[in-house]
């Protein structure tokens, strides 16, 4: 059983744990997206996350890999017995929150509500996404800092991991870009070129320039839906406007987001 | 028109209106309240706050706020009017065709009504699309791919069924394909906004227009390859255009793709009016430049003078048939009544 104190700290231990969610197509957390509406860790060391999206029509494939997600991230945290993941309001709030919180693999339940499409590639879709905004972010501000098409490409990424970066973006996606490029084993040793593309190969220094037009046209893309996602649930919840961008963490844990108002502006 | 700051009269035809009717009473179930308040929440999102409408308003506008908003207050001359029905969420439709030529009628010289059919319906859809021709003479159509009907939540321009009445509009000279391909709002299909089936029907209907509203944002790469490729596809601007208020840079980007992939004479300005009135759009277009860097990517593609009025109403009047200096010159003979009634 937990005390009080206990399941105040756990609850924040969840929220942080949550910031490992991405919306798939924003490469952005959900919880700096205010899609997470309520964390409740009980006595049991049961939790229960609430969570909604910007409209009732958002796509229902990004809404399973959220759920997914959440469900996955929580579970890692060694003391949680029991998770029970909730989406509000969304045309297909019941088919998600009968998946994700139901006995049947998420791959089946996927395939059963998704088109037959396969969770798996799905996934790798949206990671070779945030793989390209990352990654632009970053080879544009080295661009930036004057170093030369050949000086970026030849890069290893122990050079890479030194680099210092003063923009606020840069900084942030830094290290998000050094993640994927580890986990999808693109680069392992500090000599392994730190550039490559998502399928691996190394990038020329006279292609650099037409690589990153590439990214900037898939990121033109997720910037426009990211931009729609935050206005749209804006007003969608008008409480969620503390602050020039959106509640915080901090906001959530102090109870200033109010439980949602499902009535629009 | 737009009068510029020397003077100059630039023609506005504004390719992307509607009259329609998201009113409580016209709802059918849930989802007319959540489509009408995902239109608003577009509004309230990307407009500037001087231009926010009450919703009671934006459910449901009159007449006499369509001739004011878009020619008294706004720079239009002629605006296209599209038709929805989303039969499924609205007892009377959307936006029929019907209480929008009704609205039209008082002032013809302005107004461009198109229709809008269902081709899962079948042999009706190509019994309606007589009607539209011979009760209303419409000279394009809009589509809308997510549109729910029944079981289906959406449907592919290169269905065979909508190619059939394809071929119905070529042969009665309905020429002008809007096609919504934009922002995701429905999409229980595995993608019903998807623009790839663009790139068979433009291609098997080569007498016909394909005019992809939203240029297939957040599909733009993908609508740019395909409409590079094709001779008959044209973009519509709406929902791109009011992104130059709130991310003035980001407009900027979009711009620059289209242009360089797309070119100047196949770029339509739309206002997607009412959840955008034209003044604004229109002025700060005419005001706009490409930031240097980002037209520096492109092949220092700009937004000059001419490409601006190209956008404004030229494009949209060639594909219509329409005389834009004359129709300045007759539009200028009748002042602008100001009291509609």
């Amino acid at each position: 059983m937990l005390k009080e104190i206990q399941q105040s700290e756990l609850a924040t231990t969840v929220w942080e744990q949550l910031e490992n969610v991405s919306d798939p197509e924003l490469d952005e957390p959900i919880t700096d997206m205010g899609f997470v509406e309520r964390v409740e860790v009980f006595t049991s060391e049961k939790v229960e996350v609430d969570f909604r999206l910007p409209t009732y029509w958002c796509s229902p494939n990004f809404a399973f890999l959220m759920a997914f997600g959440i469900r996955q991230e929580v579970e890692k945290l060694n003391w949680v017995r029991e998770v029970t993941v909730t989406l509000k309001d969304h045309c297909f709030d019941v088919q998600v929150n009968e998946g994700v919180n139901g006995s049947c693999s998420f791959d089946e339940v996927f395939s059963k509500y998704c088109n037959g499409e396969e969770l798996e590639s799905v996934n790798l879709k949206f990671l070779e996404k945030a793989f390209i905004r990352r990654q632009e972010t970053v080879l544009l501000a080295l661009q930036q800092a004057g170093l030369s098409a050949e000086a970026i490409v030849s890069m290893t990424l122990g050079e890479f991991d030194l680099i210092e970066f003063q923009g606020e973006e840069e900084v942030r996606q830094k290290p998000r870009y050094r993640s994927l490029l580890v986990s999808r084993q693109l680069a392992s040793g500090s000599d392994d070129p730190a550039f490559v593309t998502w399928t691996g190969q190394r990038i020329e220094a006279g292609n650099l320039r037409q690589h990153l037009s590439e990214l900037r046209s898939v990121r033109i893309n997720m910037e426009f839906n990211g931009a729609l996602c935050r206005g749209l649930s804006n007003t969608r919840y008008k409480e969620v406007e503390i602050g020039p961008d959106g509640p915080t963490l901090v906001d959530f844990i102090q109870g200033r987001v109010p439980p949602q108002n499902f009535e629009s502006v | 028109m737009y009068k510029t700051e020397d003077g100059r009269e630039i023609f506005v035809l504004d390719g992307h209106t509607h009259f329609w009717d998201g009113s409580p009473e016209n709802q059918a179930n849930v989802h007319g309240k959540q489509f009408i308040d995902c239109f608003y929440a577009y509004h309230t999102n990307l407009s500037p706050a001087e231009e926010l409408w009450e919703k009671s308003k934006f459910e449901k506008y009159t007449a006499d706020d369509v001739y004011r908003d878009l020619f008294i207050d706004g720079p239009d001359d002629m605006a296209i009017i599209q038709s929805t029905y989303l039969s499924d969420f609205y007892k009377n439709g959307f936006s029929s065709i019907e209480r929008s030529s009704e609205m039209a009628s008082r002032h013809p010289e302005r107004f461009i009504v198109n229709g809008t059919f269902d081709p899962r319906d079948g042999e009706k859809a190509l019994e309606y699309i007589h009607y539209m021709k011979e009760n209303f003479d419409i000279q394009g159509v809009k589509m809308y791919t997510a549109e729910w009907n029944g079981d289906s939540k959406g449907w592919a321009l290169n269905d065979p069924a909508a190619y059939k009445c394809f071929e119905l509009c070529d042969k009665l000279g309905i020429r002008n394909i809007h096609v919504h391909k934009g922002p995701t709002i429905i999409p229980l299909n595995k993608d019903a906004f998807d623009v790839h089936d663009v790139d068979y029907a433009a291609t098997d209907f080569q007498n016909l227009n394909w005019i992809i509203e939203h240029c297939g944002l957040p599909r733009l790469d993908d609508f740019c390859w395909i409409a590079t490729q094709e001779t008959n596809v044209y973009a519509g601007l709406a929902v791109a255009l009011p992104f130059i208020h709130s991310r003035p840079r980001y407009f900027g980007e979009v711009m620059a793709e289209l242009l360089w992939w797309v070119g100047e004479d196949k770029l339509l300005f739309g206002s997607d009016y009412a959840i955008w009135t034209p003044a604004w759009l229109v002025d700060q277009l005419w005001n706009y430049q490409i930031p240097e860097d980002i037209s520096a990517e492109r092949g220092g593609v700009q937004l000059t003078d001419e490409v601006k009025e190209k956008i404004l109403g030229l494009n949209a009047a060639s594909l219509y048939g329409i005389d834009a200096a004359a129709k300045l010159k007759q539009l200028n003979a009748s002042p602008i009544q100001v009291a509609a009634e």
